[in-house]
């Protein structure tokens, strides 16, 4: 079966750090596969979130990351994200007076554009969004706020979510999705996420805790760290139960503080 | 900041997008060079002007000559040889303004199409149908300023059987000099400014409205003007006149050819409201902008006014601002009668070396009057942005409101937004609410939409839009569409 991303080798360096933060990632996602990153703070895990969406300032220094197998270095974040990757924010950005609906339109029809497809029209638009709104808690008034503008935490992060469920990405990546959620949010957006856990579909899910992980059921997961301060690696990769083995021990017992 | 690069370097792509910069090969009758009493004699001739009028231009060009330009302004303003300029230009055989529809020369007619201003009553204005129907769009009216002379004036027989008159001011002269001559200067005195006295001295052409008691204007008016000719000033003169009750919408648009040198634009515009009559006044200003290294372009130098003369009455103002050189505006309005309501809604976009010193003055008199100032200002590569606004509330305009709201928003870090209000409050029963805020495109935004698929034009132009939104949504529906893509254009591709 072929892999959905394969990260081979990844060097990255951050232009604001100044340095190389990831030194030799490698990680591969294949179709219905859930692979949690964990680690401590500062090991490059949204470094690596970051680098896998595009961003502008993340310098991919050697190696390479592949959608279908292939290559994404070339390619912009707009172009990436077209291509199937999705990232859902660990602080998603306001857009005063950018109306919600308008939004989502437009970044639907860029997607069906590139696919060949026509765009779609206001009607068939809000049916598809108010179906996918309505599992996710979403009253109908939110389609008529500005992005992210004046949201909560919690409603931001089903944004995210509603976001995912309409651009159907190949890969999807949760980027501390759980931060600044209670107990019924993470619940919400927890079970929106696993609706969207199709055979076709690969997730990196980013995580300081195995809370998100206890709803998300993954089938991998990988602590990175930065054990020699030389950068990023992954030190330890298993099935579930090394989340709780994390979550009860800590890093620095694993050895990778 | 890598992305901003980015965009700067799209909008630098983008720079050379000025549609509207070709020029129409038409022979013009001109004005010999040089302003002198004589050279506003020549012109009052060539429109048959009745002897008041003359007395009253040479009385103006009397009073300008003792002034100076104004200083005050934030953009440096270069002296203008005004002997260098012609003041009238026309195309042959419409000296005398419209004739019919059928008889415009064929070169202006397609001057128009290009511009996408129909002259024809069938036809309805480009670029506006949006998505709907095109047999469902609403008819709009239109006056077509060319240089100095109005070329065309649709719509004017079903105007008038709703008793609108809606004619060249040149016309009108002739025709309602009752009007013209009572209200003339009422709102914008001949001193009032430097630029407001050239004006009432030279005026070309502009738009005259009259709404009678009580009748909603059927469609929307508008005046489109285009400056054509080289070496010429084009100084438009707009009036406005609304009876009892009643309500009008009316539109301007202007563009001009693309010239190295630049050329002036010195417009009065008086509104004036009586007891509960409604007039909006919406702007789309879009005047060669001169290039990236700021040569050419226009300058505007625009006095506009309305008066609020009976109760009730309301005069609200609309502007998106995206051409000239400098923009040196202040659409204001006096709220002389008794709870009237004035308002002020600006789009303005400065990029390459474009100045604009816009913004307007709330001149409350009546009792429980009240004011709303939305400013948006949009500031690119070395644009240079200032909102100036007063507020003035007297003794007698107890129990008055204003609320004002100015917001910048930055793109690049070579551009200016600068903020400066002017608040004097007379009596102790009013309220004033001023808010101001100054914001910068940021990566994070840009990554976000790039995130979601979009490409980077098509995400700045939607943060712009969202930034405007609350002015793009007072314009007319027809020609909101049309400033948003504008917007988008002027900062680069256009919205999705």
């Amino acid at each position: 079966m072929q892999a959905i991303l394969e990260i081979s080798d990844l060097k990255v360096q951050v232009e604001e750090a100044g340095k190389a933060i990831l030194q030799g990632v490698n990680l591969t996602v294949r179709p219905g596969e859930l692979h949690a990153i964990m680690g401590p703070n500062g090991a490059g895990k949204s470094t690596l979130g970051y680098t896998l969406a595009g961003r502008d300032g993340y310098e991919v220094l050697a190696g390479d990351i592949t959608l279908d197998g292939s290559s994404l270095l070339d390619m912009d974040a707009d172009a990436r994200a077209r291509a199937g990757v999705f990232l859902a924010f660990q602080y998603p950005v306001e857009l005063p007076g950018v109306n919600v609906a308008n939004f989502l339109r437009t970044a639907m029809n860029a997607h069906r554009t590139a696919r060949g497809e026509p765009e779609l029209d206001v009607l068939a638009f809000l049916k598809l969004c108010r179906a996918e709104m309505a599992k996710l808690a979403m009253p109908e008034d939110f389609l008529s706020r500005s992005v992210n503008t004046g949201f909560s935490g919690g409603e931001k992060k089903r944004f995210e979510i509603l976001q995912m469920a309409l651009l159907q990405p190949t890969l999807a990546i949760l980027d501390e999705t759980d931060s600044g959620l209670d107990i019924d949010a993470l619940r919400i957006v927890a079970a929106g996420v696993n609706a969207l856990r199709t055979p076709e579909r690969g997730w990196v899910v980013i995580t300081h805790y195995q809370r998100l992980l206890d709803y998300l059921q993954p089938t991998h997961v990988h602590i990175l760290a930065n054990p020699d301060g030389m950068g990023g690696r992954i030190v330890r990769s298993g099935g579930p139960e090394l989340a709780a083995q994390l979550e009860a021990e800590g890093y620095e017992k694993l050895g990778v503080a | 900041m890598p992305a901003e690069a980015d965009t700067l370097q799209t909008l630098d792509e983008l720079g050379h997008t000025y549609k509207y910069g070709f020029v129409t090969d038409v022979a013009t009758d001109m004005a010999p060079v040089g302003l002198t009493a004589d050279t506003i004699r020549f012109l009052s001739a060539k429109k048959d002007e009745p002897q008041w009028l003359l007395d009253w231009r040479l009385k103006a060009f009397a009073v300008w000559q003792g002034m100076t330009p104004p200083t005050w302004q934030k953009p440096n303003i270069p002296p203008i040889d005004y002997q260098a300029l012609s003041y009238y230009a026309a195309p042959k055989g419409m000296g005398n303004g419209p004739t019919s529809l059928d008889e415009i020369d064929p070169e202006i007619r397609r001057t128009y199409e290009k511009l996408g201003i129909p002259l024809k009553e069938q036809e309805i204005l480009a670029g506006v149908t949006g998505g709907a129907p095109a047999d469902s769009g609403r008819r709009v009216a239109v006056d077509a300023v060319f240089d100095s002379v109005s070329v065309a004036t649709t719509f004017r027989a079903e105007l008038a059987k709703a008793g609108v008159i809606f004619c060249p001011i040149s016309e009108a002269i002739r025709e309602h000099p009752e009007l013209v001559q009572r209200y003339l200067g009422r709102v914008v005195p001949v001193a009032d400014n430097y630029y407001a006295a050239m004006n009432s001295a030279v005026f070309s052409d502009g738009s005259f409205v009259y709404v009678p008691k009580g009748v909603r204007c059927p469609m929307e008016l508008s005046t489109y003007f285009r400056i054509n000719a080289r070496n010429t000033g084009q100084f438009e003169r707009t009036l406005i006149l609304a009876d009892e009750g009643s309500h009008v919408s009316y539109l301007e648009g202007c563009t001009a050819p693309q010239r190295d040198e630049n050329q002036l634009h010195a417009a009065v515009v008086e509104l004036v409201a009586m007891a509960g009559a409604t007039i909006k006044y919406s702007t789309v200003q879009n005047w060669y902008p001169g290039d990236a290294d700021g040569k050419g372009g226009i300058y505007n130098f625009v006095t506009k006014r309305g008066l609020c003369r009976g109760a009730k009455s309301k005069i609200s103002w609309t502007q998106v601002e995206t051409g000239s050189a400098i923009t040196w505006k202040y659409p204001s309005c006096i709220l002389e009668g008794d709870d009237s309501v004035g308002e002020f809604y600006s789009v303005a976009l400065t990029r390459h070396k474009q100045a604009a010193d816009t913004g307007t003055k709330m001149i409350h008199r009546g009792k429980r009057t009240r004011s709303i100032i939305i400013a948006k200002g949009i500031s690119a590569d070395a644009g240079d942005n200032t909102y100036r606004g007063l507020v003035d509330i007297s003794p007698a305009a107890t129990g008055s409101r204003n609320y004002t709201q100015c917001d910048s928003l930055l793109i690049g870090n070579r551009c200016g937004a600068h903020t400066i209000p002017y608040i004097k409050v007379h009596n102790a029963s009013s309220t004033v609410e001023h808010e101001a805020t100054t914001s910068k495109i940021s990566d994070d935004q840009l990554f976000y939409c790039a995130q979601r698929g979009l490409p980077e034009q098509d995400a700045v132009a939607m943060i712009v839009n969202g930034f405007a939104k609350e002015v793009l949504q007072q314009l007319p529906m027809e020609f909101a569409v049309e400033a948003q893509k504008l917007l988008g254009i002027s900062l680069e591709g256009s919205v999705g």
